[in-house]
């Protein structure tokens, strides 16, 4: 489980998040909304434990150790993985050494990739020249190999052409566990497969095109720093597209008045 | 031997004659006088002391000569093993090959000028030794031939001349490793090497320095490559030094003719390298590409390259990189020379630190922050040598681990 408890995150001395408290129990996913310089991906990176994001008050916990302070190779050996919408290019790295450094003594490389049409990727240098959708796979592909239990996506669907977006989709769903239900040899009752999934996910999405893939059991609206409106992914998306970002903040004023 | 007669008299005049580049280096502290080694049988090479072989090993000479078309083994001023095993490849100590084959003459000083200046010129008025290594045409050897220059003489100043021939349409692979006695710590190595790079003829040349911290080291090369010819020199340097000074001289004087020439140097704390490489594309259809990596922690590095193109239609390419990861100064040096509309010439040079953003991606991958350095460190380094056989790429991966260690 993750735990944030009245978290306040600054970068550069700026004050990026206030007051955001979250909690993500074992199997759910929570898909978060929000305009762009909202602090989206502050509170994504502040997760996974980057240290130019100042935790200036507040706690995080997984797993039910306080990891405010621990270091990022720390975390991600706890369990916290996350796909990067942006990651830095890494010039005589090859994206199989990459992976294999994920996926740790573990074999399978080869059996990964070809999951994500990335076999052809494995030689090339980590990011070099990669197309955005190109960049998604690698990213999702590492994440396979490290199998985290929590997992950030900041936007995964971003850049990404319509053709590998389904693949994108089914890929985080079978990351989240979200495919239980169609894993051949189980054929117990919905309700009790959903109680199997321990994977957590948190998912920034702008379109919400990976809704179509993904079951999500929450959506949150990030405004401004503050963490609003916990709903249905759906419906929110449905209020934002409708009515924009500000509505959601008259939720937000509604809440704290 | 008129010639030689000739050519000491020219080395005479220049033996005070100082560098173009290098801080200048007192000959008169070093001795010259020969050493007596007795001769290896390859028995022998197999029962060196360990922590010998280990020093040679990391220079690319294997002594189990697996994967070897032939070995050259040099101990201080003695040839103590030379040995072939494949037809057509012919590796000759060059004080055998100068009294009894006429046609060495022809190449012994060709390229490089015996009064450069009183490096070159102490060579030959001091000659030890070297060797001869050539391709017949047509031979493509299988295996690398290997070769150890082999410092053991405290104090000693280790004169050497090479020559390399790859006649016509031979291909010709060597590793050139230049070593010290682990318990050396003063002394000087002085080679001149002449590489000849016959018509469509390919000779790859890897030379690895693993020299020790008081050693003063002034190699002067140049190669001359034929119509479509291809010369590729790989040079790896990651040990500390006191001194290089090296400028080796390319002239591509065929059309299509192909220059390729990579470097990878690490600078220790008062270690100094002035390293670079010149290459005159004389015919159209040339190319040419200069590639260094250099690492500082804490050594001074200068990295040179020029490129001179002096007729239209031939592509060149410079790239200097550099790592300041703990102190120290690299200064990168591209000169690129036009003489002619229709060139086609780039350079690149960057010097810098690791990025802060590569180091945090692969510890959140699981990486620590000291393994997620070194693991970049050593992309940083793994330049891409095309053309390479996979036994000398493996000596250079391996030479790159093993420094690793002692980089971080």
């Amino acid at each position: 489980m993750l735990v944030i408890e009245d978290l306040q995150v600054e970068l550069a001395g700026q004050t990026i998040l206030n007051h955001i408290d979250l909690e993500i129990k074992p199997g759910e996913t929570h898909v978060l909304f929000g305009p762009n310089g909202s602090g989206k991906t502050t509170l994504l990176m502040t997760i996974m434990g980057y240290p130019q994001y100042h935790v200036k008050k507040g706690k995080i916990f997984f797993k039910g150790k306080d990891i405010t302070n621990m270091p990022i190779h720390e975390r991600a050996e706890l369990g916290i993985g996350m796909s990067y919408q942006r990651p830095p290019t890494i010039h005589g790295v090859k994206t199989r050494q990459l992976v294999q450094i994920c996926a740790k003594r573990k074999q399978g490389v080869e059996e990964l990739a070809r999951r994500v049409n990335f076999e052809d990727f494995l030689d090339r240098d980590v990011n070099d020249g990669f197309s955005g959708g190109e960049i998604k796979r690698s990213e999702l592909l590492q994440l396979m190999a490290q199998d985290p239990d929590l997992m950030l996506f900041d936007e995964p669907e971003s850049g990404v052409d319509m053709e590998n977006i389904a693949l994108v989709g089914k890929t985080i769903a079978m990351l989240l566990q979200k495919d239980l239900e169609e894993r051949e040899g189980n054929n117990r009752p919905k309700m009790q497969k959903k109680l199997e999934r321990t994977k957590m996910g948190l998912i920034i999405t702008h379109t919400g095109y990976i809704l179509d893939y993904i079951a999500a059991d929450k959506g949150q609206v990030l405004y401004e720093g503050y963490l609003s409106c916990v709903s249905n992914p759906r419906e929110i998306l449905n209020c934002i597209s409708k009515s924009g970002y500000k509505e959601c903040v008259r939720c937000i004023i509604g809440q704290n008045s | 031997m008129h010639y030689r007669a000739e050519l000491l008299e020219k080395a005479k005049r220049a033996i005070n004659k100082k560098a173009a580049l290098g801080p200048d280096v007192d000959l008169q502290e070093f001795e010259k006088a020969g050493v007596a080694h007795k001769e290896l049988t390859d028995q022998d090479l197999l029962r060196l002391p360990e922590e010998e072989k280990k020093q040679l090993i990391m220079s690319g000479l294997d002594p189990t000569e697996e994967q070897r078309s032939g070995t050259f083994f040099q101990m201080d001023t003695k040839t103590v093993y030379c040995d072939v095993k494949q037809k057509g490849v012919e590796v000759i100590p060059i004080r055998v090959a100068l009294q009894e084959y006429e046609w060495v003459k022809d190449y012994y000083w060709k390229l490089v000028s015996v009064d450069v200046d009183k490096y070159t010129a102490s060579v030959e008025l001091n000659l030890h030794d070297g060797y001869v290594i050539r391709a017949l045409p047509g031979t493509r050897s299988v295996y690398p031939i290997q070769a150890c220059l082999y410092l053991g003489k405290e104090g000693l100043q280790q004169n050497v001349h090479n020559i390399i021939i790859a006649e016509e349409g031979s291909e010709l692979h060597i590793i050139n490793g230049c070593t010290t006695s682990p318990h050396l710590k003063r002394g000087a190595h002085l080679g001149v090497t002449e590489y000849y790079v016959k018509k469509n003829a390919k000779l790859t040349f890897t030379m690895i320095h693993n020299w020790a911290e008081d050693m003063v080291v002034r190699p002067r090369s140049v190669a001359r490559v034929e119509e479509g010819g291809l010369f590729l020199n790989n040079y790896i340097c990651m040990k500390p030094v006191k001194s290089v000074q090296m400028y080796p001289t390319t002239q591509l004087v065929g059309e299509n003719a192909v220059a390729r020439l990579y470097s990878i140097i690490v600078g220790s704390p008062g270690s100094e390298h002035d390293v670079g490489g010149r290459v005159y594309l004389k015919k159209p259809g040339c190319r040419a590409e200069i590639v260094s990596r250099t690492i500082s922690n804490g050594g001074k590095i200068i990295a040179r390259g020029h490129l001179i193109g002096e007729v239209p239609e031939i592509k060149a390419h410079l790239e200097c990189k550099g790592l300041i990861l703990k102190g120290g100064v690299i200064h990168a040096i591209p000169e690129l020379e036009g003489h002619a509309e229709g060139v086609e010439m780039s350079h690149e040079a960057a010097v810098g630190k690791i990025a802060q953003e590569q180091i945090t991606y692969l510890m959140s991958r699981g990486l620590s922050e000291e393994e997620a350095t070194s693991t970049i460190v050593r992309g940083f380094l793994s330049v891409d040598m095309p053309g390479l056989p996979y036994q000398l790429k493996a000596e250079i991966d391996k030479a790159i681990e093993a420094s690793d260690k002692d980089m971080m």
